[in-house]
């Protein structure tokens, strides 16, 4: 998953990262082919450049690479909601085919089954970075025909990268399978959907790890906290 | 004016049982010890404000200090949920806990406009969200442009609690590296108290710090160690291990109740 979301990124580019594979994936791509990515952390770092992987987005770690710190109204006033940000990445419990994601409750709000964390940054990062890049584990339970809660919309997510294969939006703005991982049929990919999930006619294969992405994943791994 | 007083004094004088508390840190000198202090002196009935409640605000829900909580996302940062939030929440034990949740754009908007005196932050998410209508906020119109906006209300808490590395002796506060919204609270707050790592004759400038000067703190208090689990920059690093910890300690109430126990009720802060 973090291979493929880190190819998507090009050098150069913003990114708005939260902690986890968006942070693993950010830092592979910075590791490999996108030297001069910016990664911005929502804690107030511009600029992290983190040689081990943080386990949490205020590690002083980031604080002590960035090029500058500011405070965190000045990150959502003037960076995030400011459209300075190329790429958001976002994760969820649930997504619906449109790229609406839920992190707030499963069941009745009033009366949850699962209290989730919340939004934190995600209903922002949704409406104000460019490119929405949605990394989760592909299941019928966050696959869903309806969400519980829609915490962020979708219009902007231009990827959805999950451990079976990569979603991308069509002209209608609805997710359909672009590409399987390696060893993965497209069928098993729709019964981890709870909704009719359509596959692209121009469906592709995963190109497996090279040799460099595997060598830096293990770098990066062995120096931080499990990714 | 700050006044360099125990922190056993400055909770005492300044949290009262009912009280909007912000004790706020991101994932930074976030202060641990004054929320110990907090569940010691065993308020009640606190309205806990925070963008990010982990593990501090998991005690003191736990505790039963708190009756609601206003924040944009609580977790263990890293780890996984808080227990003790959760079971609030979806069992009532051992009380009931209030939820109003906002965006972490929207938390921030609401301390810059209370430090700012006003009455609402603006931003422009919760559109299409479900967030809206469970949350604190009204759909405005930009006077000049005609664009739709949210306004938050602005946070006024009663009390504003902040963790620094430093203050001099007549009470005034350096911190650094990440600074988070720590100084919007404290400006923010009707009432305010810093703890800080060390209390020196006289600040030296540091590239990037906030200083807050003594004449909008009410009580600056003496605590080494006082952001720990959480760090210090310059003083002492994250203990990642107690977070990972905390998941198998907040799990059951009973596991729960003892470690307070022994580890916050019975410890007294010598300051």
């Amino acid at each position: 998953m973090a291979v493929s979301a880190a190819r998507r990124l090009q050098d150069g580019e913003v990114c708005f990262v939260g902690i986890g594979l968006p942070s693993l994936a950010a830092n592979l791509a910075r590791a490999t082919h996108a030297p001069n990515c910016v990664l911005i952390y929502e804690s107030g770092t511009i600029g992290a450049k983190p040689t081990e992987l943080p386990l949490s987005i205020g590690d002083g770690e980031l604080a002590v690479t960035a090029d500058a710190v500011v405070s965190v109204p000045e990150m959502f006033a003037y960076w995030l909601q400011g459209e300075r940000i190329d790429i958001g990445f976002l994760g969820a419990a649930q997504i619906d085919r449109h790229g609406n994601l839920n992190s707030t409750v499963i069941g009745d709000y009033d009366h949850p089954k699962v209290r989730l964390p919340g939004g934190g940054g995600a209903p922002e990062i949704a409406t104000s970075v460019r490119d929405v890049f949605v990394m989760l584990k592909q299941s019928r339970r966050s696959f869903v025909e309806r969400l519980d809660f829609k915490t962020s919309v979708g219009e902007r997510v231009r990827v959805v990268v999950t451990d079976l294969g990569v979603l991308e939006p069509d002209g209608d703005g609805e997710l359909r399978l672009t590409h399987v991982h390696p060893g993965v049929e497209p069928e098993e990919v729709r019964a981890a959907t709870a909704w009719d999930l359509s596959i692209a006619e121009d469906l592709a294969v995963t190109e497996a790890p090279s040799e460099a992405e595997l060598g830096a994943l293990r770098s990066l791994r062995t120096k931080g906290a499990p990714g | 004016m700050a006044e360099l007083v125990p922190l056993r004094t400055a909770i005492e004088q300044l949290v009262r049982d009912g009280d909007v508390v912000a004790l706020e840190g991101f994932t930074h000198l976030i202060p641990h010890a004054a929320g110990h202090e907090v569940i010691r002196q065993r308020r009640r009935d606190l309205t806990l404000v925070r963008m990010t409640p982990d593990v501090v605000y998991d005690q003191l829900v736990g505790m039963g200090c708190a009756r609601k909580l206003v924040f944009s996302w609580g977790g263990n940062p890293g780890v996984g949920s808080l227990h003790r939030v959760r079971d609030a929440v979806e069992h009532d034990w051992p009380r009931p806990l209030e939820l109003e949740e906002h965006s972490h754009a929207g938390m921030a908007a609401a301390y810059a406009a209370g430090a700012a005196n006003l009455p609402f932050g603006v931003v422009r998410g919760y559109r299409d969200t479900d967030l809206a209508s469970q949350t604190n906020v009204e759909r405005i119109t930009c006077p000049f442009t005609g664009e739709q906006l949210a306004a938050v209300p602005a946070h006024r808490p009663d009390a504003g609690i902040v963790h620094a590395q430093q203050a001099d002796r007549r009470g005034n506060v350096q911190l650094w590296g990440i600074t988070g919204v720590q100084k919007e609270v404290v400006l923010a707050s009707k009432r305010s108290i810093v703890t800080v790592e060390e209390v020196v004759d006289e600040l030296e400038p540091r590239p990037g710090a906030v200083v807050l000067p003594h004449w909008v703190i009410d009580a600056v208090s003496h605590v080494p160690g006082g952001a720990h689990p959480s760090y210090a920059l310059g003083y002492y690093d994250r203990d990642n291990e107690f977070y990972v910890r905390w998941a198998e300690i907040s799990r059951e109430r009973d596991i729960f109740a003892q470690w307070m126990e022994e580890n916050v009720l019975r410890e007294s802060v010598l300051a």
